[in-house]
């Protein structure tokens, strides 16, 4: 069994999804429930496989990449199919594979405008695909491959199925990120042939896309150099994070989008940037990390800030939540901007934790959404009062979104101010305490945000609108099915953060032994 | 059966009857949530009795030797130090004992010799402080105990959860067993017919356990869960009725106020762990450090400011205390449980916990006035002057509230540590007898609390008119109840100071204080339950379910002023084994710093005692007799000015809710989303529409014209020299030879002259 | 031998013949102009044959290139007469210059 997951588990993982898109192509369109069936059936057949691979993986060996596979793909250019994962890609992996099967549980009785759940469904696996695939690559152009297949499937998903803005925002999206993504790809490349060549297997020497031989392999790359191949995959990633000045894109992708595609956006999509940070940017090129961190920190603090006064000023409950995510990738980023184990495994645990609670709130969202047919907060209140369930979720979401200790976020948030007073990699250690303030009033802000959001929705007495609209329900079956995981794990992560810390610290530890002179 | 390292059962009771309400609260009916509730409060009063019970045996009876040496090794999680001594001994056990005090850098290696060493001293140590201290009362080394677990690691450090419990920890275990039991009976009467019962009591369940998990915390990072935590019961509670926005507005101005003076806290937790060594948040390691001969003073000063910046806002210090007063939105058992007995406190639990950090920080064994010392002293004045100007009951006892916290947090701040603790736990008992009295006076008239409807009411309440009384005493400080000791201790403390001369100014703020709680607690008596009643129909006294926690309250009140009973009260000789028991068993020997033990004063104890009189008296005369300048505020502007400013609430709040709030979610959110849309945006779809008018440009300009017109072009040319050629197809088959005959001529003459 | 005269009588009617061809509007004349030029073209070989016949006896080809030449002619005039006449049958005209459909 071990011997079969170290040769299949991943691909399997990675491709299970897609099989099941292909398969379910040649349903007949109007067979819906085979077609749900069959989706949910393929998520949770990855789902095992992600069970299975928690299971073996030696976790006393986190630090070392586990379950690789080594295969030659495009021996010209000297581009392997190379996966594996560690530490730090397994609680990715692990979210991924939670999320994608409870989309398509909350999204089995509700399907968006125009309805068309097979090809839905077929977008929803696709993008798993895309998403497990970039978090087990570890050949740049397998990761790029990955990296974009992701970009169409949300394209069209909020294209077609999305709000009345939605081809501008879909577009938007699209475009913005591809354009990231094209500077990602000069890096790539410039990373490529400016590094030393290593031997092939077969004879030889090439220059290589393996991410596990480039971090000695570009040592020798000039520091300008250096610092401009950083700058290109500082743009690739930092839009996708999205940092601030480069996020615009993510209040109207998120607003306009499909409350499934929102959440896989906000708590996937979101990640695969701030990854990219800590698989790729960070490791290959440290010294380039340590010239451009306190420049990621300041936008990154900038970003905490601005994301919560833009929140304060939303009248659309999914705009707030949207900018919300801007806030606390924020975090995130300040986290790995300091180069410590502290931060980095912050801004890992800020990852899962953020994708579970955001995820929530945007799952919250669009339950009222279909409801009330509107998110604009002078239009909604009361909803403990006319759905007290969804009231109490939403006010458990909202608590651990603004970072309260006891549950997720909080870890997501500490440590990364920790972080912070200590940078490491020699980093201005004023000028990092300064970010540190900042990012302490920053969860000021938060609360402001959150509770005045929910004091106006959940608190007081419903509307007139809506204060007898039969179709204001409270939590139904299936959407209980799809949160109750995601409120326990919130909760569990929240006051055993070891399951995370864990799994990540070894690795983190190893990456961080690159920098010069690390904090604690 | 030893408990005192099981000591985390205690809040884990609690947390499971949250969960049991929560879930089943609703189906099982108010009664079965209500009797959940008490039974788990109570199981977990009788264990904390025990466990107050065994600490103090402990202290009775200390471990020495082997045994001392585990204690001391597991409180401080890894590296065996000697203990600090108490009392004047500190230079003298560092000298003569020849040890220094091992920091963190002792090697793994040499750490089984030193334990071997410590142990070998600290026994003969323990045996020559029971004879030197014998004079002290008794001091000798007690160390806390600690258990711990791996919580999570980061880096090579293992970070740890687990349960410190000492005499301050037993001590508000106890207390906040008591209150919060006595509350859940109270409440069961209280909110009788509440649509959200069983919601209010899962939230108190949560609470006491948050409040218990919170003073049991063995290190800062878990004191940060705790702290949040109540603050997280407190949103809920204070909202209870969510339904009005005055209550949520409360809420949420409560939970924010917190948030801000939070920050302060997470950078203080920060800035300790990195003091000590950046290697545990235990709060042992923390002390030790900064008791320790190489601590960086400055930087714990800095960490002591920041960690009093969340003490500000929790404890309702000047400036961050607007909250409490509008937390009175909530219902009256959770004021008196939340907002007067336990949790506000929690910050002055905080600095008690910390104090060798603030200890050395501030410097108070060695200054006379210093930040903390003001801020308290300066609160209590702030916060009595605005108990004259209510008309709501809850909110005088409210401002009281934070006067007193004031007081507590002076006394810990002139270094009078036992004082301020001590005044904590006597507070708890009067104040929440106060709230709980007033929340009886209210359920009597119809649910208001505006005292201009009351008055009379001795007539009709008896029980809660003399237990109020009992405790006005005890506030105001009326020898022999409870407040007159532990107030007169801090004064005694602020003239004594620490070596440094008397906190002068703390003393004369006190005094002030001492007369003005006096007066506008007579105020409040005397407009409640004296003169006639100004309400309508006519009140009773309240069921027994509330009259007897007031009971139980009132004697409290009365008795516990004796347990820190003064060693030389007046000269009266009072055997050893009656005196201080308070200090004695509270007061922490082991990481502690060296405080001085606060002597009796009798001036000051006559004075302060006169002045409270005098208050009382003063209040009668106004509002009783009706004598005095009535309507001054009416004929004099400066009087009236200076009332406006009190009924402003010195316009603190206008300058954070009207200006610095309302801006920051208005014009400066506003203009940020503003910024986002229009520059940043503006950027991006600029981008796009400059792309689209190159785009066109270059259809249209590049290619249409130019790269089209070449293809174009070219097929142009082949037409027009078709054009041109064909004029040579005349159809005439003559013009077609000739042109052939000439060819074959030029051919011909080519053959015939060049080849 | 020297066969000068017999060229330049050849010459002379083949730029009678060739002047016929180029410039008569009537399409017999043209006709008969090619015949003209076609014997001037025969009485150059006859001459040049009897030139080689001179130095080797056994060498008739010019004689006989001659009989051949003619039987060409005789038979282009044929089709020439035919291709004439269909064409005064279509056009009722033989003029050279009307002929021209395949006008450019």
């Amino acid at each position: 069994m071990k011997d079969f997951l170290n040769s299949w588990g991943l691909t399997l993982a990675m491709f299970v999804p897609l099989a099941g898109a292909l398969v379910m192509l040649l349903v007949p369109k109007a067979k819906e429930h085979l077609h749900k069936v069959i989706a949910l059936g393929t998520s949770l057949v990855v789902a095992l496989i992600g069970v299975l691979l928690l299971t073996n993986f030696d976790y006393d060996n986190g630090r070392t990449l586990q379950f690789v596979v080594d295969k030659s793909w495009i021996p010209f250019i000297n581009s392997r199919y190379i996966i594996g994962i560690d530490g730090i890609s397994l609680p990715m992996i692990a979210l991924t594979m939670l999320i994608v099967p409870l989309c398509i549980i909350y999204s089995w009785n509700h399907f968006p405008e125009p309805k068309n759940p097979k090809a839905f469904l077929i977008l929803i696996l696709i993008l798993e695909t895309g998403m497990i695939g970039t978090f087990c690559a570890q050949d740049l152009i397998l990761f790029f491959v990955f990296f974009e297949v992701v970009l169409l499937p949300m394209y069209f998903m909020i294209g077609v199925w999305g709000g009345d803005k939605r081809r501008y925002a879909a577009m938007k999206f699209f475009l913005y990120t591809l354009f990231g993504s094209a500077l990602m790809i000069i890096s790539f490349m410039a990373l490529y042939f400016l590094s030393d060549k290593v031997p092939v297997p077969g004879g030889g020497f090439a220059h290589t896309f393996d991410m596990r031989l480039l971090p000695m392999a570009a040592a020798g790359i000039s520091t300008s150099a250096a610092l401009w191949i950083f700058g290109g995959m500082f743009m690739g990633f930092g839009i996708k994070v999205p940092m601030f000045p480069f996020h615009t894109w993510l209040p109207d992708a998120h607003t306009q989008a499909p409350t499934v595609g929102s959440v896989i956006l906000a708590a996937v999509l979101l990640k695969l940037g701030t990854y990219g940070f800590i698989r790729i940017a960070l490791p290959i090129l440290p010294h380039a990390a340590e010239r451009w961190a306190p420049f990621i920190g300041l936008l990154a603090v900038i970003g905490i800030i601005y994301g919560a006064l833009c929140c304060l000023a939303q009248t659309d409950m999914k705009r707030l939540i949207a900018f919300s995510s801007v806030a606390h990738m924020g975090f995130v980023m300040l986290g790995i901007a300091t180069l410590t184990d502290f931060g980095i495994n912050a801004a890992i645990f800020g990852m899962v934790a953020h994708g579970l609670i955001t995820g929530m709130l945007f799952f919250v969202a669009g339950s009222a959404k279909e409801r009330f047919h509107t998110l604009d907060i002078a239009r909604l209140g009361g909803m403990l009062k006319q759905m007290p369930r969804m009231g109490w979720i939403l006010g458990f979401s909202v608590m651990a979104s603004l970072g309260l200790p006891g549950l997720a976020g909080f870890w997501g948030e500490f440590p990364a101010i920790l972080s912070a007073y200590n940078p490491g990699g020699g980093l201005n250690v004023g000028l990092f305490r300064v970010y540190m303030v900042v990012a302490a009033l920053g969860t000021v802000l938060a609360a402001a945000y959150l509770l005045w959001l929910f004091q106006r929705v959940a608190f007081g007495t419903p509307k007139e609108e809506f204060a007898h609209d039969p179709h204001v329900h409270d939590v139904s079956f299936t959407e209980y099915v799809a949160w109750v995981p995601m409120l326990v794990l919130i909760v569990v992560l929240g006051f055993f953060p070891n399951i995370i810390f864990h799994v990540t610290n070894p690795a983190v530890s190893n990456m961080v032994s690159a920098f010069t002179g690390t904090g604690s | 059966m030893n408990l005192l390292d099981k000591v985390w059962i205690v809040p884990a009771i609690m947390a499971t009857s949250f969960l049991l309400i929560l879930f089943f609260g609703k189906r099982a009916g108010t009664k079965a949530t209500a009797a959940i509730g008490i039974a788990a409060v109570s199981i977990c009063l009788v264990f904390s009795v025990v466990v107050a019970g065994q600490w103090i045996n402990r202290v009775n009876h200390p471990p020495t030797g082997a045994a001392l040496a585990a204690d001391i090794k597991q409180a401080n999680g890894l590296t065996p130090q000697t203990p600090n001594e108490v009392g004047s001994e500190v230079n003298a056990a560092t000298t003569d004992s020849g040890e220094t005090v091992a920091t963190g850098d002792a090697q793994p290696s040499t750490e089984a010799q030193a334990t071997t060493e410590s142990q070998a001293t600290t026994e003969s140590q323990a045996t020559t402080e029971s004879q030197s201290t014998a004079a002290e009362g008794e001091h000798e080394t007690v160390p806390p105990v600690v258990r711990t677990v791996t919580w999570f690691e980061i880096g090579p450090i293992h970070f740890e959860a687990g349960t410190l419990l000492d005499g301050l920890a037993a001590m508000m275990l106890v207390t906040v067993c008591i209150i919060s039991l006595l509350v859940h009976i109270y409440s069961t009467e209280y909110l009788h017919g509440d649509e959200r019962f069983t919601h209010y009591y899962a939230f108190l369940s949560l609470f006491t356990a948050s409040m218990l998990f919170y003073v049991l915390s063995s290190n800062t990072l878990q004191m940060l869960v705790g702290w949040e935590l109540v603050g997280v019961c407190s949103f809920a509670l204070i909202g209870h009725w969510w339904e009005e926005k005055k209550n949520t507005d409360a809420a949420l101005k409560a939970f924010l106020t917190n948030r801000v003076g939070d920050m302060g806290l997470i950078i203080g937790v920060v800035i300790t762990f990195f003091a000590a060594g950046a290697t545990s948040f235990n709060v042992l390691h923390i002390n030790e450090y900064a008791l320790s001969g190489g601590a960086n003073t400055t930087l714990l000063l800095v960490g002591a400011l920041c960690l009093f910046g969340g003490v500000t806002s929790k404890s309702g210090q000047f400036p961050l205390h607007t909250w409490l007063p509008d937390a009175m939105a909530g219902p009256t058992p959770v004021s008196a449980l939340i907002h007067a007995a336990t949790m506000v406190v929690a910050g002055v639990y905080l600095i008690a916990r910390l104090y060798a950090v603030f200890f050395q920080g501030l410097g108070i064994g060695s200054s006379s006035l210093h930040y903390v010392a003001f801020i308290g002293g300066f609160t209590t004045i702030m916060g009595g002057a605005l108990a004259f100007v209510q008309t709501d009951l809850k909110k005088v006892l409210a401002y009281s509230t934070i006067s007193q916290l004031g007081y507590m947090v002076m006394a810990l701040g002139v270094g009078a540590w036992t004082a301020g603790v001590f005044h904590l736990f006597t507070h708890a008992f009067f104040k929440a007898c106060l709230f709980l009295g007033a929340g009886s006076v209210s359920h009597a008239c119809h649910h208001t609390f505006d005292m201009r409807e009351m008055g009379g009411l001795r007539k009709h309440m008896k029980v809660t008119h003399i237990t109020f009384l009992v405790a006005t005493l005890a506030l105001a400080g009326i020898v022999p109840l409870a407040g007159f000791w532990s107030k007169d201790e801090i004064l005694a403390g602020a003239a004594q100071g620490q070596g440094g001369g008397a906190y002068t100014l703390m003393l004369v703020f006190g005094l002030i204080t001492a007369f003005m709680t006096a007066a506008y607690m007579g105020r409040a008596y005397w407009m409640t339950f004296w003169g006639e009643y100004r309400g309508h129909g006519t009140p009773h006294e309240s069921p027994k379910v509330i009259t007897v926690p007031l009971a139980i309250l009132a004697s409290c009140a009365v008795v516990f002023g004796f347990l820190n009973f003064p060693t030389n009260f007046f000269g009266l000789e009072i055997p050893k084994g009656l005196t201080v028991r308070f200090e004695h068993y509270v007061q922490p020997t082991f990481a502690f710093p060296a405080v001085q033990a606060i002597d009796f004063r009798p001036v000051i104890a006559i004075i302060s005692t006169l002045l409270a009189g005098a208050g009382l008296a003063a209040a009668y005369i106004y509002y009783e007799r009706n004598k005095g300048p009535h309507g001054l505020t009416g004929r004099n502007r400066a009087a009236r000015a200076g009332y406006t400013f009190l009924e402003n609430k010195y316009y603190l709040d206008t300058l954070y809710t009207d200006i610095i709030a309302a801006d920051t979610k208005g014009p400066l959110a506003r203009a940020a989303y503003w910024f986002n849309q229009n520059v940043l945006d503006g950027i991006v779809d600029g981008a796009a529409s400059v792309s689209k008018k190159v785009s066109v440009f270059v259809y249209r300009d590049v290619d249409q014209l130019v790269v089209d017109g070449v293809v174009n072009g070219t097929g142009l040319v082949s037409e027009e020299s078709g054009q041109f050629l064909r004029r040579m197809q005349t159809g005439k088959v003559q013009q077609y030879a000739a042109i052939l005959f000439a060819g074959v001529v030029v051919l011909a003459g080519v053959l015939v002259f060049v080849v | 031998m020297l066969i000068n005269q017999f060229l330049f009588l050849g010459a002379i009617l083949f730029c009678i013949g060739v002047y016929g061809v180029l410039a008569r509007r009537n399409l017999v004349l043209v006709l008969m102009s090619i015949e003209l030029i076609l014997n001037a073209v025969n009485i150059n070989l006859v001459a040049f044959g009897a030139m080689w016949h001179a130095t080797d006896p056994a060498n008739l080809s010019g004689q006989v290139f001659a009989l051949f030449v003619i039987a060409v002619a005789a038979a282009e005039v044929g089709v020439g007469l035919a291709l004439v006449l269909m064409i005064y049958r279509n056009r009722q005209s033989i003029d050279a210059d009307d002929v021209d459909l395949l006008k450019g």
